[in-house]
Order: structure tokens, then C-alpha cells, then sequence
């Protein structure tokens, strides 16, 4: 949005991304493992983040964007024996169509409707895939063969089992969306977005058809999620329903919150800090999920805006 | 000459109250048309039928000699149709600039480069004087500077009609005189439809005015005609502020 300093918010997220790729080298093997797992769901936050943060539209379905990319990938791959790539093509797929579908819908309403009715459509989409056990496993879910997921690059052939070219593979997939939200967020198109997240009917007078505008917004935030989930199934070889279900609807939230809404790297910041809080907390006592909560609380009532909000707010004002 | 504004039994009731009420009105091309009236007289809710803010109970709305009346308010700005809001509506927490740029880079045609969008903002933030002020935030402008920025989103439109409802309430009598000036220049290329209650404003800049009351139109003429007319007085001009 800031017309200044575009060197220096590109030259900040390439960093971000050197960081990791740097990182890949040096983190022991457990840690290794996790953050190849918070980048690709830090993707599911960046999604999130795209309708939240930018048009203030507040979801509380978005599981079902995440699991039509997840089912969409793993199902291809375990009864079609699609390829990797075609498989993540058919996750993206999965989740653009929904999100168009979606957001026709429940774009008719706004604020506390709009939470609710993107609720009531996940718990659907729960449901569905409850019912059709025989193809998606029901609540026990769905192991992604091992054998199957290779990907096949000219001659050589690429074992995504393999810890690092998992990494690598999660790191590819988050730098090109972290990219690619950096360059939406200072576009026009991103100015209109946050124009209708300050004032629609100001943005509507100003000749924008907002209606459209928003759905693109979710097309965009659907299938980034969507491909966050076909990554997962691919990545870590599990096709589950607990991902379809609410609390996967509200972890993105959370994470956006705790990072920074409206920020490029908010949602990183955000899934990396609420993994490794639940991660050390859980290491000292079983009531893990009490002191998270208290975490959260005071985060929220201390830095209402999350992290990055916070220190953009305060010190860096050109943060995007 | 065809008129560029038509509303023929234009109405709109909320519950029972006729805010505005068969009302039929031409405006032709190139006028500065002043409507006045009382407070409550119909006269915010008239512009933002033609606007197409709020829908209409009844008539009809023909603009450059289309039937405008089912079009949805984006689809007017489109046509050429700006409105400027009575009560403040900027983007408190965008610059200036920003305000600015989101009218601009819609009306881009040719050029879709970013100079082309930051000569544009800055051509409309000198125009009403608001250069200097370009990256503060919006809702940090004083009420004053905040009503010329609307002016300015406005402007950006690049409007074939633009509607300014009461944009001097609030000003300084020196921002005033200046104002008066920018809607003359205005006026050289677009059709103004200006709401006002500062009568000596309206005796300035109106080729015509239009007296609304309780939601009819009362009288219509040049400045002397309406000054002249006791109905008038009656209604409006003795009890005004
Ligand atoms: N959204 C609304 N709902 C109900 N009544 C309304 C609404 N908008 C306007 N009115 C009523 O319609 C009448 C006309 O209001 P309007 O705002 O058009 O008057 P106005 O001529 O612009 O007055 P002012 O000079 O005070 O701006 C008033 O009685 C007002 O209370
Ligand atoms: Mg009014």
C-alpha cells in the first residue's frame, strides 16, 4: 500500500527466504521436521490472511478450503494414481471451484452472517466427507501410500518422504505464495481490497463493484488454502477429517491474530510462534492447552494488532 | 439541447414519510445547479436516488438519455455519475494519497502505469490544495481539509455529472473563497448538482436553483427569479441559518 520502500519490503522477504533455506542446513532433525510442517500450514494462514486481513471479511469455514485441497491431492493420488503434480493441480482445483461456489453464496451476507453461513457450509462439508467413508476413510482418514509420492523431475525422481527434499519442497510452495501475496497486497487490486475492508459503501460510490472484488478475494484465499492441504496430504502422506473439521477453521484465525493481521509475514510469524508455544508448554505439563490460552489472552488484550501489527504500528511503518 | 439529468415522478418513502415526492427535474449539460431547501426537505436522499446510493419507491432516473433507474450505484459512477457524501466518508485510515489513487487508477484507460496513477492523485490533491497533506493518513486531515478530499476523490472520477452535497459546511471562509474557484474550474468540464445552504455560495456559483420542500420541488429559476419568489422566502430563505 505505502508507496515507499518497495526495495526494502521485497529485499525483507527474500531474507525470510534465504533464512529458511539456510536453515534446512543447520536445525536438528526434530526441528527440521516441524518447520517443514509450519510452512506449509503458515501457507493455510497466508490464505486465511488474504480474506481476513486485507477485505476484513471474518470466515470460519476455511477448513473445508484447506480439506478440498487435502482431499482433492490425496484422493487423486490413492484412487486415481494421479501423479504428484497432477495431483496438486486437481487439490487447486478442488479448492478454487468450492471457493467460487462459496463465495456466490455467502457473499450475500456480511459480518456475523457471513461467519455463520461459512460455518454451516464446512460442518457440510464435514459431514460429506463422514459419509462417503468408502472413498474418503471416514474419521479414521486416509495414508497416502509412500510408493506414491514421488515426484518425477526429468530423470531423476524425488522422494517427498525424504526430510529434505520435503523441506525444500515446503519451502518452494511458501516462498511463491509469500511472493505472490507481497505483490497482491501492493497492487491495485489490493488497495480496493483494503478499501472495502475500510468502507465498502464508500469503495461502491468510488464505481468499484465490490461484490466481484470479494470474490475473487475468496477465490484467491480458497485456493491458496487448498493448496496448503494438497501439500499436506502430499507431504506428510495423510488425508484426515479432523482437518475438515471447526478447529481447523479456527487455527488460521488464531494464527493471523497472533502474527498480524493485514501483514505479509504475520501469518509465518503467527504458526511458527503458536507451534512452538504448544511445543514447549506441552514438554513441561499436561495442561499444555491452559497456558496457550493464557498466552493468547494476553497477547490479544497486549497487542491487539499481533506481533507484526504491533511492531509496523510502533517501528516500521513500511512493513506490507 | 437533450438534458444530461432527467427524473420523472421520482419517490422515495420511508415508512410513511415522502422524504421525496413525484419529483420532476432536468438538468442540462455544462449548468452548476444549486438545490436548497429547508433541513429535512428531501434534498440528500434526491441525490442519492440519482446516484443510486438508495433505491426509488417509484419514477424514473434518465441520465445522458438512458434509463439509469435499475443500474446498481457503481455502475453509474461508471457512467459518468460522482458523488461527493454530506457527511464525511473518506478512508480514515489510508493516506490521502490512497483515497485519492483508488478513484484514479479505476478511471486509467490507456495508461496503466504507476506514473500515470501518481500523476493523477497529484494532479486532483493540488487542484484542491491538499499536495503537502498527500501522505498523511485521511482521518488526520482537519473536517475542512477532509471535505476537499472528497472533492478530490470526486475529481479523480473524472465525472460527467458531479453531485456535491453541502462540501463548504465546515470550511474556513478563506477555503471558501478558494472553493468556489475549483467548482468554476470544475464546472468547465463537468456538470455540477451542488447542495448548499451558504446562500451567498449559492447566489455565485448557480446558473440555476432548485428549492426543494418537504420532498416536492417548490420553485426553480435563476438566482434573481428564486431570490425574488415569496413562496420561497416563506419556506426557506427567512428561516435560514
Ligand atoms: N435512511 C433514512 N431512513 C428514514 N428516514 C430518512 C432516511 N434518510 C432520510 N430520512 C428522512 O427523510 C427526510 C429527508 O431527509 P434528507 O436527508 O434527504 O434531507 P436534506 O434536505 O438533505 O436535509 P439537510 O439539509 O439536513 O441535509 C428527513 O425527514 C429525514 O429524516
Ligand atoms: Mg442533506
Amino acid at each position: 500500500m505505502k508507496e515507499a520502500s518497495p526495495a526494502k519490503a521485497y529485499a525483507l522477504h527474500l531474507g525470510v527466504i534465504a533464512l529458511l533455506f539456510a536453515l534446512s542446513f543447520v536445525l536438528p532433525e526434530y526441528h527440521h521436521g516441524l518447520l517443514a510442517r509450519i510452512m506449509v500450514l503458515a501457507v493455510f494462514a497466508m490464505g486465511y490472511n488474504m480474506l481476513f486481513g486485507y477485505v476484513g471479511l471474518l470466515s470460519l469455514g476455511h477448513a473445508m478450503f484447506f480439506s478440498a485441497g487435502l482431499y482433492g491431492a490425496g484422493l487423486a493420488v490413492i484412487h486415481l494414481g494421479w501423479s504428484v503434480p497432477a495431483a496438486f493441480a486437481a487439490g487447486l482445483a478442488c479448492g478454487a471451484l468450492l471457493a467460487l461456489v462459496i463465495g456466490l453464496l455467502a457473499l450475500r451476507t456480511s459480518g456475523v452472517a457471513f461467519m455463520i453461513v461459512t460455518m454451516m457450509f464446512a460442518q457440510v462439508f464435514y459431514l460429506i466427507i463422514l459419509y462417503f467413508a468408502a472413498w474418503t476413510g471416514g474419521d479414521q482418514g486416509l495414508v497416502v501410500p509412500q510408493s506414491a509420492r514421488v515426484l518425477v523431475l526429468g530423470d531423476t525422481s524425488l522422494g517427498l518422504t525424504n526430510p529434505t527434499v520435503r523441506y525444500m519442497s515446503a519451502l518452494v510452495l511458501f516462498s511463491i505464495v509469500l511472493l505472490v501475496a507481497l505483490v497482491i497486497v501492493r497492487s491495485r487490486y489490493g488497495r480496493v481490497l483494503v478499501a472495502i475492508r475500510e468502507n465498502e459503501e464508500r469503495t461502491k460510490m468510488l464505481g468499484y463493484d465490490t461484490f466481484s472484488n470479494k470474490l475473487a478475494a475468496v477465490v484467491v484465499s480458497g485456493t491458496i488454502c487448498a493448496a496448503s492441504g494438497a501439500a499436506y496430504a502430499l507431504l506428510f502422506g495423510y488425508v484426515g477429517s479432523t482437518f475438515a473439521s471447526v478447529q481447523y477453521s479456527i487455527l488460521p484465525l488464531l494464527w493471523v491474530l497472533l502474527g498480524g493481521a493485514a501483514t505479509t509475514l504475520g501469518p509465518l510469524i503467527g504458526t511458527l510462534f503458536m507451534y512452538y508455544v504448544v511445543d514447549i508448554t506441552s514438554g513441561y505439563t499436561s495442561a499444555y492447552l491452559l497456558i496457550v490460552g493464557i498466552a493468547l489472552i494476553l497477547l490479544v488484550l497486549f497487542f491487539p494488532r499481533g506481533i507484526l501489527g504491533t511492531v509496523r504500528q510502533r517501528w516500521l511503518g513500511w512493513l506490507p | 439541447m437533450m438534458p444530461l439529468l432527467t427524473t420523472k415522478g421520482l419517490s422515495r418513502n420511508f415508512g410513511g414519510l415522502r422524504a421525496v415526492d413525484g419529483v420532476e427535474f432536468a438538468l442540462m449539460p455544462g449548468e452548476i445547479r444549486a438545490v436548497i431547501g429547508p433541513n429535512g426537505a428531501g434534498k440528500t436522499t434526491f441525490v442519492s436516488l440519482v446516484s443510486g446510493r438508495i433505491r426509488p419507491s417509484s419514477g424514473m432516473i434518465v441520465f445522458d438519455g438512458a434509463d439509469i433507474t435499475s443500474l446498481p450505484a457503481y455502475a453509474r459512477v461508471r457512467l459518468g455519475i460522482a458523488y461527493t457524501f454530506q457527511i464525511t466518508s473518506v478512508f480514515a485510515n489510508l493516506t490521502a494519497y490512497d483515497n485519492v489513487a483508488l478513484p484514479v487508477q479505476r478511471t486509467l484507460t490507456g495508461g496503466r502505469s504507476k506514473g500515470a496513477v501518481h500523476a493523477g492523485v497529484m494532479a486532483a490533491l493540488e487542484r484542491t490544495g491538499l499536495a503537502d497533506r498527500a501522505h498523511m493518513p485521511a482521518g488526520q486531515l482537519s473536517y475542512g481539509h477532509q471535505r476537499l478530499l472528497e472533492v478530490a476523490m470526486g475529481l479523480a472520477l473524472k465525472p460527467r455529472l458531479l453531485i456535491l452535497d453541502e462540501p463548504t459546511q465546515g470550511l474556513a471562509d478563506s477555503e471558501i473563497d478558494n472553493f468556489i474557484g475549483l467548482v468554476r474550474e470544475i464546472a468547465t468540464s463537468a456538470t455540477v448538482l451542488l447542495i448548499e445552504h451558504n446562500m451567498p455560495v449559492v447566489m455565485q456559483l448557480a446558473d440555476r436553483i432548485t428549492v426543494f420542500n418537504a420532498g416536492k420541488i417548490l420553485a426553480e429559476g435563476t438566482p434573481e427569479q428564486v431570490r425574488a419568489n415569496a413562496e420561497v422566502q416563506d419556506a426557506y430563505l427567512g428561516t435560514a441559518p
